[in-house]
């Protein structure tokens, strides 16, 4: 024991070392490798369709599909988020769907038979889905029956809650002006330049702060090399899709003028950094994949896990209750089927986007990644004239191989650790 | 007597019984700051239960526990931490998919203003490491899945120290390890009393209890048959009271 002589040298993991772009594939690298493919794949998958469809087809790289593909895509991508916060945990909602169709007839119902001002009806709305989640939540949490059972007896019970609350007649017509705009409109061609400059700065500034930081505490930052090219790409990416969507894309310009960032855009846009914050940055987003990743081990750490569960079910059900509203706007009304056949579509979303059905592995962006391709696979087949049936088995098919990668790189990651 | 600090934790008398299983008889047991005591039995000895009743998970029938000469009444696993008694179990409890720091920090995130306060948590975290001379982690960042077994161990335990513990329980620490890195958990549980903390080591490899351990307890059929100094006996003395072939030995050093 004697011998054990105390050098003083500074472990690798204090040193100050400035992670390049070397360093920072390197490290991508090892993460590919132990199966966190996070959500690589489905951008590739993305990728792919948009070329095989552009090649296939004339009208897919038009100003007014690409548009179009925005407010097509928004619905599932916004149920893909909550589910994303679900699945974390690893369980499922399969009354999602449902439930935006629960709180779109509520507003229907509200604005056209009862006459509630606009602002009621929204937190009517909304405030069904809090009171859902919550629900659902107690009883996985508390109570303690399987989510999946859960969820899949509200995905009966609020089809027919849903026809009970329209009622005889079929189907309510949304005539406010304000919930159409969500779907249906446009930004001013100067707002959507602001916003993309707001947003390329704002983006800089979080990257450059969070460096400074890290350099403050000792530590390495970023390459700066990095962070610019980050930057770069974000600000080049932003500029197409903005410069693209401010080009005037009616079939007839005169009479009827069509451009600017659709509505849909920055509110998904905001939702998303919001739900990312959460997850990335606070201590309930931490304790939300904590939980997902070893439940035992988040009790132990003192964290409620109960009270986790039924809070993540209610952001679910809310981001559903809005996914709900979004679709009333897009369909301009709101008939007994609402939100019945897009959970699949949502979970299959946020599943292809490289979110784990196992939990805790997933981020928010694999809803927005995962809701793109199955919105591109819906648009190109449809452009090309398939029907509603081999669309259908081509999702359904992507989904399988999204989960079979998903349930590999588990198995890959378990066997990497000795 | 030229050593002997006053213990940190001293536990009289406690008995434990399941139905009319008596587990514990009336047990005594002291850790004193800076000393590796070594707790060893034969399975159903009623190791676990003297530990859980320590962590405040399964609370004694009846005794006292003194915590630096306080009684104390550990009832649940909180009042346990709050003290400054943790409990490393073989288990480890740690997410796969998180990383090193997220995990040491697991329920204690340090908050900044609107976030967590990730550069200072990850500081801390190298500095509770660095600390215990930890070299074999390469970065802070890593997944915790794609650490070995004693990597595991090590994060187990320094975010044990993290949080000023005084008194760190480890059971079983070195079970499911090969010989090198049985050799840096050894050398970590030795940095440990080092550092002035009371250490217990739950373990069945004598080997490691007379590589690492001040001092040896013997549990045989829920009463404590012996505590011995390791530099005063030998691996054959013990497996001896362990196996009960020999009863009760005059307790060494109970004097003061």
């Amino acid at each position: 024991m004697s011998t054990t002589t105390q050098q003083d040298e500074t472990p690798l993991y204090m040193q100050e070392q400035e992670s390049g772009i070397k360093a920072s594939l390197a490290n991508y690298r090892t993460r590919m490798r132990t199966g966190e493919m996070g959500s690589l794949p489905a951008t590739l998958g993305l990728i792919v369709l948009v070329l095989i469809f552009a090649a296939a087809n004339k009208t897919f790289l038009t100003p007014l599909n690409f548009a179009n593909f925005f407010t097509q895509a928004a619905v599932v991508m916004i149920l893909a988020m909550g589910l994303v916060f679900v699945l974390l945990l690893g369980e499922i909602d399969l009354s999602a769907g449902v439930t935006s169709g629960v709180a779109g007839s509520l507003l229907a119902v509200g604005l056209a038979r009862n006459g509630w001002p606009l602002w009621l009806a929204i937190i009517i709305a909304l405030g069904s889905g809090v009171v859902i989640g919550l629900g659902i939540g107690f009883l996985v949490a508390k109570v303690g029956i399987p989510s999946f059972v859960v969820t899949l007896a509200l995905f009966l019970a609020f089809q027919g809650l849903v026809l009970a609350i329209i009622g005889e007649g079929g189907n309510i017509r949304v005539v406010d002006p304000s919930i159409l705009a969500i779907e249906n409109s446009n930004l001013p061609i100067w707002l959507g330049w602001v916003l993309y400059v707001v947003m390329v700065v704002a983006y800089a500034a979080v990257a450059l702060t969070g460096r400074a930081r890290r350099l403050k505490r000792g530590f390495s930052g970023q390459a700066m090399s990095i962070i610019v090219a980050k930057v770069v790409g974000v600000a080049v990416i932003g500029f197409v899709v903005v410069y693209v969507l401010s080009l005037e894309r009616s079939v007839n310009p005169k009479l009827n003028p069509l451009h600017g960032v659709p509505i849909i855009v920055p509110i998904i846009a905001v939702l998303t950094l919001v739900f990312a914050f959460i997850l990335e940055r606070t201590r309930f987003g931490r304790h939300v994949y904590a939980v997902g990743g070893n439940v035992e081990a988040a009790r132990r750490a003192g964290i409620r896990v109960s009270s986790l569960r039924i809070v993540v079910f209610g952001i679910c059900s809310t981001t559903a209750a809005f996914a709900g509203i979004v679709a009333a706007s897009r369909a301009a009304s709101v008939d007994p089927n609402a939100g019945r056949f897009i959970v699949l579509n949502a979970v299959a979303a946020a599943v292809i986007g490289g979110t784990s059905l196992f939990g805790g592995r997933g981020r928010i962006y694999d809803a927005i990644i995962g809701g793109a391709v199955v919105a591109v696979i819906d648009n190109g087949m449809g452009l090309l004239g398939y029907s509603a049936g081999v669309k259908l088995m081509i999702t359904g098919s992507v989904l399988m191989i999204a989960a079979g990668a998903d349930a590999l790189s588990r198995k890959r990651s378990q066997s990497v650790r000795r | 007597m030229s050593q002997a600090p006053s213990p940190i934790l001293e536990v009289r008398g406690v008995t434990k019984s399941f139905g009319a299983v008596d587990v514990l008889r009336g047990i005594d047991f002291a850790v004193t700051p800076g000393t590796v005591t070594a707790l060893v039995g034969d399975n159903g000895a009623g190791k676990s239960t003297l530990i859980k009743g320590l962590a405040g998970i399964q609370p004694y029938d009846s005794g006292t526990v003194l915590f630096e000469g306080v009684e104390v009444n550990l009832t649940d696993p909180r009042t346990a931490s709050d003290l400054g008694i943790e409990v490393v179990y073989q288990d480890l409890a740690l997410c796969d998919n998180l990383d090193i720091v997220q995990n040491m920090f697991l329920g204690r995130e340090i908050k900044g203003r609107a976030a967590m306060d990730e550069p200072e948590m990850e500081h801390r975290a190298g500095e509770t490491l660095h600390s215990l001379s930890v070299r074999t982690v390469k970065s802070l960042r890593q997944k915790v899945s794609s650490l070995s077994g004693g990597q595991r161990q090590t994060v187990a335990i320094a975010r044990a120290v993290l949080w000023n513990n005084k008194v760190v329980i480890l059971d079983e620490p070195t079970a499911a390890l090969g010989v090198a890195q049985t050799e840096q958990v050894l050398n970590l549980v030795r940095n440990l009393a080092n550092k002035g903390l009371g250490v217990v080591i739950i373990s069945h490899n004598l080997q490691d209890v007379f590589q690492v351990a001040d001092e040896v307890y013997v549990l045989y059929l829920g009463t404590m048959t012996a505590r011995l100094r390791v530099s005063e006996t030998t691996p054959n003395e013990v497996v001896e009271y362990i196996t009960g072939g020999k009863k009760q030995a005059e307790f060494v050093g109970e004097g003061a």
